[in-house]
């Protein structure tokens, strides 16, 4: 079963901390993003394996957008 | 070889400027090596240095002592190169003494022993670096940085444009998406008023102890504006203590909101998700609310008006040059002048009182008890919410927009790693701008 990693807030992702295949658990970093001209570590809601990341450096996100899902 | 001397800046020059010049310096070093506001500190820094060389002349005024009763001259009391004080007698006639009220230096006597004199008459000229009430103290701007003190700080001109540029830098989202945090935006405006109060009991006037109180407001421009209108003497030391303030949020807000709250309150969850605020909503805001606002306070209007259509421009989405230049070159374009003209106020002899001190003092209590009053409020407001609301994102209502936001974010995420509290804090962070401008505006109204 897939489970879904949305953002807590909208923002630019400064950079993935993951990477597709990584195993991880959840309280991990995953994310930087940059709100309000700060960095904010995004931290994993849910462990699992890494099968696919919807983003990239760049990205403007927004709030509750599906940036990775987890198997 | 002495006629050259007399001619550098090195006769007037004296400890209390070279103590200014390493002060600015102390701010360029503070913006430059730690990045604290480096786009105020490094040119009120720079703006210090300029002012303390003396004869470079960039904040001078030039002051006319007039006789006031007709009479002869006896003696003139003070010579042309000499600095002086406040109340320095320079001319002795029959019938007064007639003292500068502005420290300076005399550019010219106008009289000579044995002349009469009638009243009205210019005995002396002097150059000063004092900021005066115009209506009792008139002056003449001569210099470049006291030209657009005069006509840009003054004359209200350059603090509303700030406002307007804030107005298109704001976003007011996440305050429309929960209108109570307005309250916590409102009760900061205690340490305003506590403030006032503390001042008025050191002494100062009912016009300094408004200017002083406003820091605790945390908001630059509102500041700048407050003192221009009621005491322009001690705007240096304001607009200083107040731009200095918000660059040190992130050292004076920590230790009030730990003191003030449990662990278990600062970990309490706020969830991210803040509801959707419409298009409408956000262009009706700067809208109706400038209408209440100015009708309520209406000596608030060159702040909030300002602000509200800067507002305007950013949400209505159809004039985004206007909001995009209002939000890149016009703040900044706006920021050079009035940060050089504020840094050009701090010559020593306005500066180095025993009055600066103590407004500095006060400012940062003002400051702090502006954050003790956001999070006891929260604490209170949650005594009625369902929902409880983190009491933290309470001290973000001291506005310093968005650094005290950020502030409580870190703080936030370090008792809970899930709380994202950055949306919910500039809530009140954004309320407290306009809050400061409303006290700003009333201090003005019923002082000015």
């Amino acid at each position: 079963m897939s489970k879904e990693i949305a953002t807590p807030m909208a923002g630019k992702v400064v950079s993935i901390l993951v990477n597709e295949g990584d195993t991880i658990q959840e309280d991990d970093e995953i994310l930087l993003l940059e709100a309000m001209k700060m960095e904010t570590t995004v931290y994993a809601t849910d462990g699992g394996k890494v099968k696919k990341i919807n983003i990239k450096s760049g990205d403007r996100i927004e709030e509750d957008d599906i940036v990775m899902i987890l198997e | 070889m002495l006629f050259g001397l007399l001619e550098t800046g090195f006769v007037y020059f004296y400890w209390g400027n070279l103590l200014m010049i390493l002060l600015g310096g102390g701010l360029i070093f503070l913006g430059i090596a730690k990045k604290m506001e480096p786009l105020l500190l490094i040119p009120i820094g720079f703006g210090i240095i300029l002012v303390n060389l003396p004869l470079g002349g960039l904040m001078d005024y030039r002051y006319e002592l007039t006789a006031q009763r007709s009479g002869v001259v006896q003696e003139i009391v003070i010579d042309e190169t000499t600095r002086f004080a406040e109340g320095t007698a320079i001319v002795r006639t029959n019938a007064e003494i007639l003292q500068s009220p502005v420290h300076g230096r005399l550019t010219s006597i106008e009289v000579q022993p044995g002349q009469n004199v009638g009243a009205g008459d210019v005995v002396a000229v002097i150059i000063t670096t004092m900021q005066t009430d115009q209506s009792v103290i008139p002056t003449e701007p001569i210099g470049l940085l006291s030209r657009l003190f005069a006509y840009g700080i003054m004359w209200h001109i350059l603090p509303p444009l700030i406002f307007l540029s804030l107005g298109a830098l704001t976003n007011f989202a996440p305050m429309l998406a929960n209108p109570r945090v307005m309250l916590l935006g409102a009760a900061t405006q205690f340490g305003v008023y506590f403030a006032f109060f503390i001042s008025l009991f050191f002494g100062f006037s009912f016009e300094e102890a408004a200017s002083i109180g406003i820091i605790g407001g945390a908001e630059g421009p509102t500041t700048i504006f407050v003192t221009a209108t009621l005491a322009p003497h001690i705007i240096g030391a304001t607009a200083v203590a107040c731009y200095s303030y918000m660059a040190m949020v992130p050292l004076i807000l920590p230790p009030v909101i730990n003191l003030l709250t449990t662990k278990k309150e600062r970990q309490i969850y706020m969830k991210p998700k803040l509801r959707p605020v419409s298009k409408l909503e956000k262009i009706l805001f700067p809208i109706v609310g400038a209408i209440i606002v100015i009708l309520l306070v209406p000596s608030s209007a060159p702040l909030i008006g300002c602000f509200m259509v800067g507002n305007l421009f950013r949400e209505c989405g159809v004039v985004d040059r206007l909001a995009e230049t209002a939000q890149t070159s016009f703040v900044d374009i706006l920021t050079i002048f009035i940060t050089l003209t504020i840094g050009g106020t701090m010559a020593a002899e306005n500066f180095i009182t025993v009055s600066t001190l103590s407004i500095l003092v006060i400012g940062v209590i003002s400051f702090a008890s502006a954050a003790a009053a956001g999070v006891l409020f929260a604490k209170f407001m949650n005594l009625f919410l369902k929902e409880k609301i983190n009491p933290m994102i309470g001290a973000a209502g001291v506005s310093a927009v968005p650094m005290a936001a950020r502030v409580v974010h870190v703080m936030g995420q370090k008792e809970n790693k899930k709380n994202y509290l950055l949306m919910h804090a500039m809530g009140p962070n954004v309320a407290a701008a306009i809050g400061a401008a409303i006290a700003g505006g009333v201090f003005v109204g019923v002082l000015g």
